[in-house]
């Protein structure tokens, strides 16, 4: 495809999407006196310490509750501010998923940021892995859902988030993940992106299981296997026409996600594919489990989401094709 | 604000009485919704609309008017009522109240009708909804004052406890909550179901100041707003003592009553007292 962006996959820079978050937001905070910040106990870990150094008074600490945090900014929203609140995915929108969902049918300019999702959290186990964020948020009319792919991305979706007017959710990670794109890479919400171009199965993913699909298509390439590689990032509202014209020209999907399967990503896409282009299609991402504590690397090895994953994954696919 | 005069709070008792008549015809065609709450609340948005907001019935989203939120959703006859007796759309309207395609709502959305602030009836989430709303006038040094209705078996909710942490800690002085204490929710006397008590401690507690009045009695709620606009280091509760479905006899007092509509022999009952106040005059 002519389209076709190019992405840095040495892996050599690695930065945690969440530091991204933290700069775009001094920047949105910079384009627009309206936005404002407000944390859950978690200024440093959810990267909003760089707005609070640069706008003290725009920063609101809230203390350690969701449900009012996320209808708190409601009402800040409704009376003209354009409030980014975090916490933990877990927490902010899991917790204050019913808050979120009554701003929503307010059509309130809120920015829901949940930081550390995923078994990648690590350590912390299951108790702090949302798998589940995804669904709960793409079910919601009207809230646009944002998985970045790396810094670089969180950072342009963070700005970009800033000028919608109306809800949107952004899932953000806490570990290090390689940095793919570069300040030059485009990004506008809604648009995937082909990252590799391929006709034999193609990769829809998103997040910065990314550069896990690029790393199995440069091994399925090994073998004569030419995969298209999407960067999904928006889950919400999604990208048709690339998901169809890759089902047209593939006739074979992999989706790639760090959640559960059931009502994320991959669901989306096959809600479309089902209706407009039934292909095969084979889900990598998380089998109705519960996470544990661990290692990132080796908890998405463990729960099938690594590079072995998505080739074994792309291998199937193509049997039903 | 101009003088509330005897004649001004008769005006607004009357104003009243229309309201409870409203809700209860109201309630009748719909068929279904909350009775006692919407009517003990009428002497409330009657003050509200008619006397303490400042605001425009024809321009609901003037920039510098006050806020009323009702966080206890579900009374939102009471609020629709007042609306459209204060100008905000014609009275007719309010025949079409949890019907399809009509901007009353079962629970109030924001998206359907101008001026209703907020959309509410998830318990909880419009005092806090109204805190982030009178910390944004604070930020932006706007002189317009928030205002939330709250029922007393909404207490309970956890997210309630967190805004008035919040609320307190803040100082948020332009903020004033009004809490229908009638005593009753679904299933039966709050103080049977969870109790509150002292509810006026707990919120003093928070660094909260408290007022508490009659409900029913206008000078003595509108004197307890104006205490709260004068208090300048926190924000202010007024906990209004009011009598569940008051107005009408056989309502009064009655948990059976929250979640409960008249049928039309019970609505004709309860028209012609409202009509005569209570016997208080023969013709309706």
């Amino acid at each position: 495809m002519s389209n076709t962006i190019k992405l840095d996959i040495s892996g050599k820079t690695q930065i945690p999407t969440r530091m991204g978050f933290g700069d775009g937001l001094v920047i949105a905070g910079k384009n627009d006196p309206n936005v404002v910040a407000l944390c859950a106990d978690l200024t440093d870990s959810t990267r909003m310490s760089p707005f609070k150094k640069e706008f003290p008074d725009r920063f609101i600490q809230m203390g350690i509750y969701e449900q009012a945090l996320v209808s708190i900014s409601a009402g800040l929203a409704l009376a003209g501010k354009v409030p980014f609140l975090t916490s933990y995915a877990m927490f902010s929108p899991g917790r204050s998923w019913e808050q979120v969902r009554t701003a929503c049918l307010s059509k309130a300019n809120i920015k829901v940021i949940g930081s550390h999702a995923g078994v990648s959290v690590g350590p912390d186990g299951a108790t702090h892995q949302a798998i589940e964020d995804m669904a709960i948020t793409r079910c919601i009319p009207g809230l646009i859902v944002i998985n970045p792919c790396d810094s670089i991305e969180a950072r342009k979706a963070t700005i970009e988030a800033a000028k919608v007017v109306g809800p949107v959710y952004i899932r953000l990670a806490r570990e290090k993940t390689p940095v793919m794109t570069n300040d030059d890479t485009p990004f506008a919400i809604g648009k995937a992106q082909v990252v590799r171009d391929g006709a034999d199965a193609a990769i829809i993913a998103c997040g910065p299981l990314l550069y896990q699909s690029l790393m199995a298509a440069e091994e399925l390439a090994k073998d004569g296997i030419q995969c298209r590689v999407i960067n999904n990032h928006t889950i919400k509202p999604m990208d048709e026409k690339t998901v169809l014209a890759a089902a047209h020209d593939c006739g074979a999907v992999v989706t790639v996600e760090e959640h559960q399967i059931a009502g994320g990503m991959g669901s989306a896409v096959a809600e479309i594919l089902a209706q407009n282009a039934p292909v095969p299609m084979e889900f990598v991402g998380v089998h109705d489990q519960f996470g544990q504590s661990g290692q990132p690397n080796e908890l998405l090895e463990f729960y099938g989401m690594g590079v072995k994953d998505v080739v074994k994954a792309v291998k199937a696919v193509l049997k039903r094709k | 604000m101009l003088d509330l005069t005897d004649k001004k709070v008769l005006a607004i008792e009357e104003s009243a009485n229309t309201i409870r008549e409203d809700i209860i015809s109201m309630l009748l065609t719909a068929g279904s919704g909350h009775s006692a709450g919407s009517l003990d609340m009428a002497d409330v948005f009657a003050a509200f609309y008619f006397h303490i907001l400042n605001h425009d019935p024809k321009n609901p989203d003037w920039a510098d008017r006050d806020r009323l939120i009702l966080s206890a959703g579900h009374i939102c006859p009471v609020r629709y009522a007042a609306m459209a007796r204060a100008g905000y759309f014609p009275v007719e309207e309010l025949k079409t109240l949890r019907k399809f395609g009509s901007r009353l709502q079962g629970h109030p959305e924001r998206m359907h009708l101008p001026g209703l602030e907020t959309t509410s009836g998830p318990l909880g989430e419009g005092i806090a909804q109204a805190a982030g709303m009178a910390y944004a006038a604070r930020m932006d040094g706007k002189a317009w004052r928030t205002y939330c209705v709250m029922g007393d078996g909404e207490q309970d909710c956890g997210i309630v406890w967190e805004t008035l942490l919040f609320a307190g800690a803040k100082k948020l002085a332009n903020l004033t909550v009004i809490i229908d204490r009638n005593n009753i929710q679904i299933d039966g006397p709050t103080e049977t179901v969870m109790p509150l008590e002292s509810l006026k401690a707990k919120y003093e507690s928070f660094n909260w100041r408290v007022i508490e009045v009659g409900g029913h009695n206008i000078r003595q709620f509108v004197e307890a707003v104006e205490e709260a606009k004068a208090t300048e280091d926190r924000p202010t509760c007024i906990i209004a003592h009011t009598i569940a479905g008051k107005g009408v006899d056989f309502m009064e007092y009655k948990f059976e009553w929250h979640g409960a509509v008249p049928n039309p022999e019970q609505a004709e009952k309860a028209l012609k007292e409202l009509r005569t106040l209570g016997g208080k005059i023969e013709s309706e």
